[in-house]
């Protein structure tokens, strides 16, 4: 999609601060941009401050100062206008255990006031492209946890927000529905959609987005392309699972090789270290390597690093 | 919102709640039947039949039927937007109006609706139990409509702003047994405040409820304790009072954002 100058970004925030009555500032100033049709990455370790900077955004948390504006609609000012394009799969199951997925999506449109019959054919829509139509008049406290995480999503859909903010929507969900999850959510962003997601599986995060914001201690540590991001990280470590287990392992010039079980062995490099030398000197010393695979995904060895200098710094 | 959504959205609210009311009618519409039943036979048929007539003319069954029914109706009213609204706040499904494009005053104008209809259902059903005891006139039916719906909104405001303000069930359960069964007893349901010596009778005038029964027993039955004109203007004070507390609670978020 391109973008021109005056275009109102799909969210801008400014200088956004949050201090909470007890006195935790949760925020120190988070100003960040995204653009329409991104699918926006926003991580950070567990009370970084993402939930409160999605609760300003979505009205449910009030900011100290600072401004947010959702298509360049002021939330403060014109909170209306703005929460009408914007739509928030929570972090909690926060929907009514007692009623039934149709009636929960059917008035979550209401509330933004869509009329009945529109309502009905929309909840009928997403629950089927979310594979829930077959449970869509049961009551909601029977559904599994990953059903009750894909009702947030058809929910979060009714009022076909321009927007759509996602926060952790895969949390606890087995890896099948996590994938139907992404499908269904890669779709909605290319029919036009803007995404932002928070997540803990950076996996999920390195898979699907294309720019990501880092926050920590309530402040924005890294705010790029994904692309350039993962451009950073100059190490990476593989895990070689071997035939056989010599009895020492062998010297390789700039890698690094430690034994990491029985069967399979580390191998720590630069990145531009090409991998052919690797295996001519293993191949060399009659050890033969029967599979391969990175220790961790590349965004989460970049993710702690950068978490960690951040810490020390902080301290 | 332009005026059509947000009539959606009032809609909306209304409906869920009514369709809770009715599917939990055991908790919601049972109860106050049973109760009042019970009421009747006891201080209607067995105790009222030894009292004789408490204001000339009228039985003492005929005198405390008006004021069993706005009884029930505020009780109710309190109840189910206690209930109801604590019970999205504890379920935090009060997140889904919170991050719509609602406007503050139709949440409040939603849950006040169910609580006048759960109040307008629990009346009825009460009247209809009263049929069995004794006769009903409606002396002034728009006394008696008008007196029902400014009684049910004050008591849906006040259970507003106890939902608001509760963090624990507990706490929506405190008012209800301290402050407003209390008030309901010494409201002059069972007596004629009149009839009080001082100064029991003037302190019996700063009972809100005190208001609302006499007005309501001048609907059905033509006689009051107190000046009708008094009773309106107590009541819509209230109602001016607690909604504008109400909105501000909503427009600022108290309880409900962070």
């Amino acid at each position: 999609m391109s973008i021109s100058p005056s275009t109102p970004a799909a969210l801008e925030v400014e200088n956004l601060k949050k201090t909470y009555p007890n006195g935790v500032e949760a925020l120190k100033g988070i100003s960040l941009r995204v653009e329409p049709g991104d699918f926006y990455a926003l991580l950070g370790p567990n009370g970084a401050g993402k939930s409160t900077l999605i609760g300003i955004i979505s009205s449910l948390v009030n900011a100290t100062s600072g401004e947010a504006s959702v298509f360049g609609v002021p939330i403060r000012t014109r909170r209306s206008e703005a929460m009408q394009m914007l739509g928030l799969v929570p972090q909690e199951i926060n929907f009514n255990m007692f009623e039934q997925p149709f009636q929960i999506c059917v008035n979550q449109a209401g509330f933004y006031g869509v009329p009945r019959n529109v309502a009905a054919e929309r909840a009928e829509k997403y629950l089927k492209q979310l594979a829930l139509w077959d449970k869509a008049f049961e009551i909601a406290r029977t559904l599994s946890g990953g059903m009750k995480r894909r009702l947030l999503i058809a929910r979060a859909m009714m009022n076909e927000p321009k927007l759509l903010i996602l926060d952790e929507p895969t949390a606890g969900v087995d890896i099948e529905i996590r994938r139907s999850m992404w499908k269904f959510i890669s779709g909605i962003n290319a029919a036009g959609t803007t995404v932002i997601l928070t997540t803990h599986y950076l996996e999920e995060a390195e898979n699907l987005c294309r720019n990501i914001a880092i926050i920590d201690h309530g402040r924005i540590i890294e705010n790029t392309a994904m692309r350039t991001l993962l451009g950073k990280l100059d190490v990476e470590t593989f895990v070689l699972d071997l035939a056989a287990m010599p009895a020492e392992l062998p010297t390789v010039n700039g890698v690094k090789l430690s034994r990491n079980d029985e069967h399979s062995i580390e191998a720590e490099m630069s990145r531009t270290h090409d991998l052919n030398s690797l295996f001519a000197a293993l191949s060399a010393r009659g050890i033969t390597v029967t599979s391969m695979r990175n220790k961790s995904n590349r965004l989460e060895e970049l993710f702690v690093r950068l978490i960690q200098t951040n810490g020390k710094e902080a301290a | 919102m332009n005026a059509d959504a947000t009539l959606v959205a009032l809609g909306t609210i209304v409906r869920r709640e009514v369709t809770r009311i009715l599917r939990i009618w055991s908790q919601t519409l049972l109860p106050p039947a049973i109760t009042m039943s019970l009421y009747f036979i006891i201080f209607g048929s067995l105790i009222g039949r030894r009292i004789g007539e408490i204001v000339p003319g009228i039985s003492y069954i005929e005198y405390i039927a008006p004021g069993l029914i706005m009884m029930s109706v505020v009780q109710n009213a309190y109840g189910n937007i206690t209930s109801s609204f604590f019970g999205a706040k504890f379920q935090r499904f009060v997140e889904e109006m919170l991050v719509s494009p609602m406007p503050s005053w139709t949440i409040l104008a939603g849950y006040i609706a169910g609580a006048v209809l759960r109040g307008f259902m629990v009346g009825l059903i009460v009247l209809g139990i009263s049929l069995f005891f004794t006769k009903i006139h409606l002396y002034h039916p728009f006394v008696t409509l008008s007196t029902f719906l400014l009684a049910a909104t004050i008591f849906g405001l006040l259970g507003f702003v106890n939902a608001i303000y509760a963090r624990k069930f507990d706490d929506i359960a405190l008012i209800p047994t301290f402050v407003l069964t209390p008030l309901t007893y010494l409201g002059g349901v069972f007596y004629n405040v009149a009839q009080l010596p001082t100064p029991w009778k003037e302190i019996s005038l700063a009972n809100p409820i005190l208001y609302m029964v006499s007005a309501f027993r001048y609907g059905l039955l033509g006689v009051s304790d107190i000046d009708l004109g008094w009773a309106y203007a107590v009541m819509i004070a209230f109602v001016l009072v607690f909604g504008a507390i109400c909105l501000n609670l909503l427009h600022r978020g108290v309880g409900l954002r962070s």
